[in-house]
């Protein structure tokens, strides 16, 4: 079917589902983007989490490997860094790959994009985690320790729980960052809801009505997340007196 | 000067300290002090600030890995390397556990009620049953006068309630002897006497125990033995009639001057 230029239809027509419109192509992209952003801050997380204990309790040679890994990704800018990591990284991969007989590997965009942002996503996450480790009371630790508890029974039944509440601020703040960095992979050629905004606004010349659209996107997707992660914030302080209110 | 026992020489040792030395860095803080708690034994160790004696009670259960010496709890010697630090992580976490240890800040944990807190280690890592852990946690709080307060977070009660709380934590573990490191210093005045009444309760039915404190009149009141030290030595020790009553060394004469 031959669709009327855009100028002749209306932004709900635009943005809807039907055979000219580009709502499903957004909803894709959207749908991507959060994928992408749940997949590199869960990989990020496990990242995080063991940069920060690492850098606490790692011994001379892991701390100095895991402060290497936070200072560079940290000082380099994103945009720069998801190049490199895309296009620089994995070429050099492949190179030494074949240099050893093997076969190069190819992994999908999607899954590229999802390593590439985990390594930014784990070098903050990190720094938010130690910080959060550093806060929990020495005091209770001790006691701990002192009843006989073990290392892994010390960090699971009181490190892990304490340090929750001090760590969900920091940790809302990198998962935002997360559903936003997605943006960036628009520069790799990712669908992702950015490429798609402007896939769609630049075949109907539609721009305010699309970028309307993936703002309002954006901003439900944040305020969804707030809400759920002060819902985490109170549960995981419970037992403490707020300071503020 | 030897350890006079209270009893016989037959009652069994529960804890020996024999030549510990503490250093951080370069700085010696204990310089080999020893001591013995036989079963029934309050031992108060006194002196001023700095003097090692939290750092020699802290010893007793590794928080602080000596430097040198031994320790032996019950009839076993903590096993450990060269250099102090402790070598069989799993007979100290289980020699730990016959020792409850109460702190000047309490160190409850501030994320559990005082319930959680009393059967966490018993539930998890002495595996008693739960229910049988609770029924233990909670005669042990009507115990210290908190029958009321199982349900309450550690940051919702008084200092004296918290600290009552953490000796009833200790207690539910059933330890063989209890480590008391300034337990009313962090209390307000009027607090302390709740406090220290737990403690003499838990003197007067027998309970060894080894006690840094401040409040010289409770040592001389619940204690069998008293140690003094002074800059990383023990500069007097005995019963508490002689130490308070016709202290020896001027140091000793002196700093129980210096606290009216």
């Amino acid at each position: 079917m031959i669709c009327p230029s855009a100028s002749q239809l209306s932004s709900l027509a635009l943005l809807g589902f039907g055979d000219c419109g580009w709502g499903a192509v957004l909803l894709a992209g959207f749908v991507n983007s959060l994928l992408i952003a749940i997949g590199a801050y869960a990989l990020g997380f496990i990242i995080g989490i063991t940069g920060a204990f690492g850098k606490l309790y790692g011994g001379p040679v892991g701390r100095d490997l895991w402060a290497s890994y936070t200072t560079l990704v940290r000082a380099v800018p994103e945009l720069v860094l998801i190049l490199i990591l895309y296009y620089a990284v994995p070429g050099l991969i492949n190179e030494m790959l074949v240099s050893i007989g093997h076969g190069r590997i190819d992994l999908p965009q999607f899954v590229t994009g999802i390593i590439v942002l985990s390594v930014v996503q784990g070098a903050y996450q990190t720094e938010v985690l130690r910080g959060a480790i550093i806060a929990v009371p020495q005091g209770q630790i001790q006691a701990a320790r002192a009843m006989g508890m073990s290392p892994a029974q010390v960090a699971r039944r009181v490190i892990f729980p304490l340090m929750t509440a001090n760590a969900v601020p920091g940790l809302g703040n990198q998962w935002l960052n997360a559903t936003k960095d997605t943006a960036l992979l628009a520069v790799i050629g990712f669908a992702e809801l950015s490429k798609a905004t402007y896939l769609a606004s630049s075949a109907t010349k539609a721009f305010f009505t699309f970028y309307s659209a993936s703002m309002l996107l954006y901003l439900i997707m944040s305020l969804i997340s707030i809400y759920f992660f002060g819902r985490i914030e109170k549960w995981a302080r419970k037992g403490q007196r707020s300071s503020a209110r | 000067m030897l350890n006079k026992p209270l009893l016989t020489q037959e009652t069994p040792v529960a804890i020996q300290v024999s030549d510990l030395k503490k250093n951080f860095g370069e700085h010696r803080v204990l310089k080999g002090v020893s001591l013995t708690a036989r079963v029934g034994d309050v031992v108060a160790i006194i002196g001023g600030s700095g003097s090692g004696k939290s750092t020699m009670l802290r010893c007793i259960n590794f928080l602080e890995a000596p430097s040198g010496g031994e320790i032996r709890i019950g009839d076993e010697a903590v096993r450990m390397r060269p250099d102090g630090a402790p070598s069989d992580r799993r007979q100290l976490e289980r020699l730990r556990q016959s020792l409850g240890m109460v702190f000047q800040d309490f160190n409850l944990w501030t994320h559990k009620t005082v319930l959680e807190n009393l059967i966490e280690v018993p539930v998890h890592v002495l595996k008693i049953p739960k229910d049988q852990a609770i029924e233990r946690a909670r005669e042990t709080l009507k115990r210290v006068g908190l029958a009321e307060k199982e349900g309450a977070y550690p940051a919702f009660m008084s200092g004296g309630q918290q600290q009552r709380a953490a000796i009833a934590r200790a207690l539910c573990v059933e330890p063989k002897a209890m480590l008391f490191d300034e337990p009313t210093s962090a209390l307000d005045p009027e607090l302390v006497g709740e406090v220290l009444q737990v403690i003499r309760s838990l003197a007067d039915e027998g309970r060894t125990m080894v006690l840094v404190t401040h409040e010289m009149r409770f040592a001389r009141e619940v204690a069998s033995h008293v140690i003094y030290l002074h800059n990383g030595i023990i500069e007097e020790e005995g019963p508490p009639e002689q130490l308070f009553g016709a202290p020896k060394s001027p140091r000793l004469q002196q700093f129980l001057r210096s606290l009216g």
